[in-house]
């Protein structure tokens, strides 16, 4: 069976506002699904609600047609959560920090070594995560995604803090998780590059 | 391989890894161990000094007056509990793993207690000799806090997960916390009173362990329900 996340008569309320309502999407294997539209829309609500992490007013999220609220745990063993916040600890080492992440999630089988190099880390691995720049972090919170199995990766402005080698790099590592297979779901209120065909949703 | 044989290695390795990281932050940041330890001993060291050094009234006060400042000294160091996690996002990271929140929410109360409530009865002995405890009941005092912290650590839990996405919920979460809490701080300070006036010791010992095991089964999964409401 294929692996297939799909969502349907999604809707959301803020306090009085509505967010989005009757939203639907179908993501398959080596799909991208970008979420556009200007601050405050509610990209990011949606990319929580589909984690798991806000509770929707109404619509399901499926994981290989079955609903979350029956199987959560499906999901989440099939997804990587990026969100603005970096979730480091600031006073430990990038190695320190990803090797506790490690115990949380599935991990692939991957060099830890070749994914630092690979995103330009190799050489930051002593220094407490506070020491580096923002964008640093950024990266490393990239790394979390490399070396987790996950086949789902939810990302929310991932291109924040970067310089446009980053912003590349970004690109880059996404459409090498879409070509092994993998699904993204990314918000960006800037145009994300890619050269592949990709799903938008624009939330107003 | 069964799915289950591939879970059990999650189901412990995750919670271990979490008390690893927080017992590696507290050791990188001893300020936050020491705070609330010199709370404790400054209210405890400053009793005698207000009430005077009559041996007789500092023996009958001692149990209380410590207790008192455990308990204080606890909820000093509940109020961060979750709310670095929180504010870098590494709280979002654990709600959405597949390891189980209230194993971690259990893994986040053991890292707690070795940091807060363990040291806490390791220094009773020295402020104990302020007020001139026998040893005996200081053996006593000890063996109620141990269990009255752990009890602390998991009821205080709860209280953080509640008010970690408020500003300033120190207040709040003291009010939610200390009407459970007084059972503890009743049953831990008569007992070792009850002691040092010659009593037996087995009933209060029996009460702070009870509740010990109810917290054990209640609190990590009120922790992560409550976890998931905050971070709504």
């Amino acid at each position: 069976m294929t692996a297939k996340l799909s969502g349907d008569h999604l809707t959301l309320f803020r306090g009085d506002r509505c967010l989005f309502k009757g939203l639907r999407f179908a993501l398959n294997p080596g799909e991208l699904l970008l979420l556009e539209g200007p601050n405050g829309s509610g990209k990011t609500s949606l990319l929580r609600a589909i984690a798991g992490l806000l509770e929707l007013e109404s619509g399901t999220v499926r994981w290989n047609d079955i609903p979350m609220h029956r199987d959560r745990l499906a999901l989440q063993n099939a997804m990587v959560w990026m969100s603005h916040k970096v979730g480091l600890k600031g006073d430990l080492t990038l190695v320190e920090n990803l090797r506790y992440e490690a115990a949380l999630r599935p991990q692939a089988e991957v060099e830890f070594a070749s994914v630092l190099k690979k995103l330009g880390l190799n050489r930051l691995t002593r220094l407490p995560v506070r020491s580096l720049s923002a964008g640093q972090q950024r990266r490393v919170a990239l790394a979390r995604l490399l070396l987790s199995s996950a086949m789902v990766w939810l990302m929310d402005e991932p291109t924040a803090n970067l310089d446009s080698e980053g912003r590349k790099l970004v690109a880059a590592v996404v459409q090498g998780h879409l070509a092994n297979g993998g699904m993204a779901i990314i918000a960006a209120h800037q145009d994300f590059e890619v050269d592949m065909p990709v799903q938008r949703i624009s939330l107003q | 391989m069964t799915s289950q044989d591939q879970a059990l290695p999650d189901l412990l390795s995750g919670p271990k890894a979490l008390i690893v990281r927080d017992a590696l932050l507290a050791l990188k940041r001893p300020g936050d161990v020491l705070n609330p330890l010199f709370f404790f001993a400054m209210v405890a060291a400053l009793f005698p000094l207000a009430v005077g050094p009559s041996e007789e009234q500092l023996q009958l006060i001692g149990p209380g007056v410590l207790w008192v400042a455990a308990l204080l000294a606890m909820l000093l160091s509940l109020n961060s509990l979750f709310l670095a996690d929180y504010e870098d996002g590494s709280l979002e990271q654990m709600l959405v793993s597949p390891v189980p929140l209230p194993a971690l929410a259990l893994a986040k109360s053991a890292a707690h207690w070795l940091s807060s409530g363990l040291p806490l009865v390791l220094v009773t002995p020295v402020i104990a000799m302020t007020y001139q405890i026998s040893l005996s009941v200081t053996g006593i005092l000890m063996l109620t806090l141990l269990l009255g912290t752990i009890s602390l650590s998991l009821l205080g839990s709860v209280g953080a997960a509640l008010t970690v996405g408020l500003h300033r919920g120190t207040a709040l979460l003291s009010l939610l916390i200390l009407p459970l809490a007084m059972p503890v701080l009743i049953f831990g300070a008569r007992t070792v009173s009850l002691v040092a006036a010659g009593d037996g010791v087995a009933g209060g010992l029996y009460f702070l362990g009870a509740y010990v095991f109810l917290m054990l089964s209640v609190a990590p999964f009120a922790t992560a329900t409550a976890l998931r409401i905050s971070n709504e």
